[in-house]
């Protein structure tokens, strides 16, 4: 049906989004600008910076449900990774490069929940680009002032007894939140429990999964 | 900007964070001058950012994550008064409660 008062919506109903027509902006141009002439004057080569984008595309939540299944399963891991999460993150093999993890581990009465108000810091070497939503100025305003009606939303809702604590990475830290081990999991192995850990269970805005009956 | 003598913190400690508004780039939340928190652990030194921002010399700093509690960030409009927050502070941004 072209040309006629519904040409604005793709078949799916939604409407098409608009062509990226417009020019650069002055950051984009300086971006473009600097990258090449770090190539021109042969600091990094083309497939050096490439090969970094596939290295940030390939991290992802699994990484961090690996860890967090073995800190569930291997008590002296969990002390590792108490004491240096970034130290206890590379033993495991990941590259996590400079990043300055902190584990940060939920229990039956504290849960912890992570945020930057200040920009969008994640542990991204860690579990891959973050969510939409953490960069959103209505997460990273509310966490700090009602983290407990910003976690309802998510569909975390706590009793009193159980003390909320918002870590706000403001500086070099970052922060992976290990979430309380489901119950009725004492028979699984790492690779099973690893499938309960979700990403967001990871930031605090949300549980781990619990076994299906 | 600069070199500046900065006291020393340690885990436990009660501090209380400036109230200055500098100009520049700062890493220190709005919301939690002039809030008086504890120690919670001690990091760093790492490099000034408000030095580094503008591609001067940085001054390597102690940095402090503090945990304060929620009534004392948002008085009566906390949602739980011992809830906690806690975030990184650079020790210049940090004085001794006594």
């Amino acid at each position: 049906m072209p040309h006629d008062h519904h040409d604005h919506l793709s078949p799916s109903g939604h409407p098409y989004r608009p062509d990226n027509d417009t020019v650069l902006t002055y950051w984009q141009q300086m971006e473009i600008a600097i990258r090449e002439l770090l190539i021109e004057k042969q600091i990094v080569t083309a497939a050096q910076i490439a090969g970094q984008i596939a290295d940030m595309d390939a991290r992802s939540p699994a990484d961090g449900a690996a860890v967090v299944a073995r800190a569930w399963t291997d008590p002296a891991f969990l002390e590792r990774l108490r004491a240096d999460g970034s130290a206890a993150t590379r033993e495991m093999g990941f590259d996590i490069g400079p990043m300055k993890l902190i584990a940060v581990e939920n229990t039956e009465t504290l849960h912890n929940v992570v945020v930057c108000t200040l920009c969008s810091c994640y542990p991204r070497n860690l579990l891959g680009l973050p969510p939409d939503w953490y960069k959103s100025r209505a997460y990273r305003s509310r966490t700090v002032r009602e983290p407990r009606s910003v976690l309802a939303e998510f569909g975390v809702t706590l009793p009193d007894t159980v003390e909320v604590r918002v870590h706000d990475s403001t500086a070099d830290m970052r922060y992976v939140v290990i979430p309380a081990r489901p119950a009725g999991t004492e028979g699984l192995d790492e690779a099973a429990l690893a499938n309960l850990v979700t990403r967001d269970s990871m930031i605090g805005t949300g549980l781990a999964r619990s076994l299906r009956p | 900007m600069g070199m500046q003598q900065v006291a020393e913190f340690v885990s436990s400690q009660t501090v209380r964070v400036r109230t200055d508004i500098p100009p520049g780039h700062v890493r220190t939340p709005y919301y939690l001058r002039g809030k008086t928190g504890v120690i919670e652990r001690t990091l760093g030194p790492f490099p000034n950012p408000e030095d580094l921002a503008y591609g001067v010399p940085a001054q390597p700093l102690q940095l402090l994550r503090v945990r304060f509690a929620m009534q004392e960030v948002w008085g009566h409009a906390a949602e739980r008064p011992n809830d906690t927050i806690e975030a990184e502070i650079y020790a210049h941004w940090l004085e001794t409660v006594t």
